[in-house]
């Protein structure tokens, strides 16, 4: 081979990496995709999880989505307040606080509660044991435990306890993407506002005490909890109860009432009030709060939590003297201890009322 | 026309690029735990190969033979496609973010996977026209689609399946590429 062969491969070679360098750089500007500065910004803030819980195609889709107006900062569950407020900054806005959400299992069909229809040999798959024979546990709505939930999760955040046998969220991971909620077929994922004590752990919409023979912790739906609840916060939907969490204080009366514990609550967490005798004016606010008649005292008198006290903690937030502290419980919650009206005592303002009623007509 | 048949079948079947050629194994094997990734890198594949050919052609008959510079395929070929596949990224992403969002992410991933180089070079062995060449890079690509999917579909049944500790992910992956290497042998003799 000649010299000058070399040089003309190189030569063409050269020539050609020229040209097509050329027309990348002179393509890259012809072709220049508008990017908006702020977009990628907060393209930066964002995790990078592409979860799609904001409802939008990823990160990328979310952060377009903000730099345009189109949607709202704080929408990302899993970057939190901290990326809100990054967000926020960029975008020169406030931030709407937002509740953080997190997963919850509504069903306690494990161990004897609710029985094996059979056993299942088939694929370690929730959906596919969900199409055989609707599911293999006697309530058709149970909680397989297959652990699809698992699967779907890009946080590790839902896990298949090893003893119940049944899916399990972990509130501290959970960034409530709703993987796992899309992924259940047997819809038993709901999403609730994290740290609450009280939930409901069933959602057969069936109703009656036959229901008891398929899962011990069943809700009947008798709606004892609707009366239990002092705030108006539980209402039936589906057959089911369900709770408003804006109006939930976590007194658990419901889960007290609960005839199955179908309503599930933490009592080992119930507090309870505790007034400060040395602090307590008896001005009787709190007596005239308390929805449970809980607080016992007379007029100027140091006042007295009885056993009935459910933790509510809305004495504790209207004490003019900040006389009630919540303290852990002593004893647990007795319903019956609680204060005695008189039945004569609303009779008395009633018989000037009386009185008046000729003269008017 | 019959040649044309005969490579659509060759190509598709017989000497199917990830079954019997094996070029193209990295994205096979990583991009093929959904079947919906792996349909897209299949469109993706399909795509570039086909402008693959047409290019590889062009400048092969009228760059390099004229020149007598044969000897310079293989880097003319991957400069040549590479800096293709980055043009035409560019330009789906100004024309048609869609299309980009679908095979976007796929593209850079196959600029100059040896599947690409490998239809290009072949196109030159065989001395295909470029009607043929592009012909040749469409049914290759449709071949490794086809494998591909297949490949996916398998997997997704196997992941959900109780296997052996030791035969889970890239081992049960891998022993199907083989047995399914072994199904596509059947096909050799048809041409």
């Amino acid at each position: 081979m000649s010299v000058s062969a070399i040089l003309i491969a190189a030569l063409v070679m050269s020539v050609l990496g020229l040209i097509f360098g050329a027309l990348l750089g002179v393509t890259g500007r012809v072709f220049k995709v508008p990017t908006n500065e702020k977009v990628e910004a907060l393209r930066a803030c964002l995790p990078g999880a592409n979860c799609g819980a904001c409802g939008f195609p990823g990160c990328d889709g979310y952060a377009a989505a903000v730099g345009e107006g189109k949607a709202e900062v704080g929408a990302c569950a899993v970057g939190g307040p901290a990326c809100a407020a990054k967000m926020a900054e960029i975008m020169g806005v406030t931030v709407n606080e937002s509740v953080r959400m997190v997963a919850s299992v509504a069903c306690q069909g494990y161990g004897d509660h609710c029985k094996p229809k059979g056993i299942y040999e088939g694929m370690t798959d929730c959906v596919a044991a969900s199409m055989v024979n609707s599911g293999t546990k006697a309530c058709s709505y149970a909680c397989l435990g297959l652990g699809t939930c698992e699967r779907a999760c890009p946080f590790d955040a839902i896990h298949i306890d090893p003893i119940k046998q049944i899916a399990v969220v972990d509130e501290e991971k959970c960034q409530a993407c709703k993987k796992c909620v899309a992924a259940c077929p047997q819809h038993v994922l709901t999403m609730r506002p994290a740290g609450r004590k009280v939930e409901v752990d069933c959602h057969n919409p069936e109703k009656g005490i036959a229901l008891k023979e398929k899962c011990d912790r069943a809700c009947i739906g008798c709606e004892a909890c609707v009366k239990a609840c002092n705030f108006g916060a539980i209402e039936m939907e589906n057959g089911v109860p369900k709770i408003d969490y804006e109006k939930c204080v976590g007194c658990m009366a419901c889960a007290d009432a609960c005839p199955t514990g179908a309503m599930q609550a933490d009592f080992e967490s119930r507090k309870e009030a505790y007034i400060d005798p040395n602090k307590c004016v008896g001005c009787t606010l709190c007596t005239k709060q308390c929805k449970f008649d809980a607080i016992e005292g007379a007029l100027k008198q140091p006042h007295k939590v009885l056993g009935a006290c459910t933790g509510c903690g809305l004495c504790a937030e209207k004490c003019p003297k900040k006389a009630i502290t919540m303290r852990d419980r002593r004893a647990p919650r007795n319903k019956l201890d609680k204060v005695k009206k008189a039945p004569a005592a609303p009779a008395a303002p009633k018989a000037p009322v009386a009185a008046k009623t000729p003269v008017n007509q | 026309m019959n040649q044309i048949l005969t490579i659509l079948i060759g190509s598709i079947f017989v000497n199917n690029f990830a079954m019997s050629r094996f070029y193209g194994i990295c994205p096979f094997l990583g991009v093929s735990k959904k079947l919906e990734t792996a349909f897209g890198m299949g469109m993706a594949v399909t795509f570039v190969m086909a402008v693959a050919s047409l290019v590889a052609y062009l400048v092969n008959a009228f760059l390099l033979i004229p020149l007598e510079l044969e000897y310079l395929q293989t880097i003319a070929f991957i400069l040549v496609i590479a800096v293709l596949v980055q043009i035409v990224e560019m330009v789906i992403k100004k024309m048609s973010p869609g299309l980009y969002q679908a095979l976007g992410v796929y593209l850079p991933l196959i600029t100059t996977n040896c599947a690409v180089l490998g239809v290009a070079q072949l196109n030159v062995t065989e001395g295909y026209n470029l009607i043929l060449s592009v012909v040749n890079g469409v049914a290759s690509a449709l071949g490794y689609t086809l494998s591909i999917c297949l490949f996916a579909g398998i997997r997704e049944r196997l992941a959900l399946n109780n296997m052996p500790k030791w035969m889970e992910g890239f081992t049960g992956a891998m022993i199907t590429a083989g047995l399914m290497a072994v199904a596509f042998n059947g096909f050799s003799g048809l041409i």
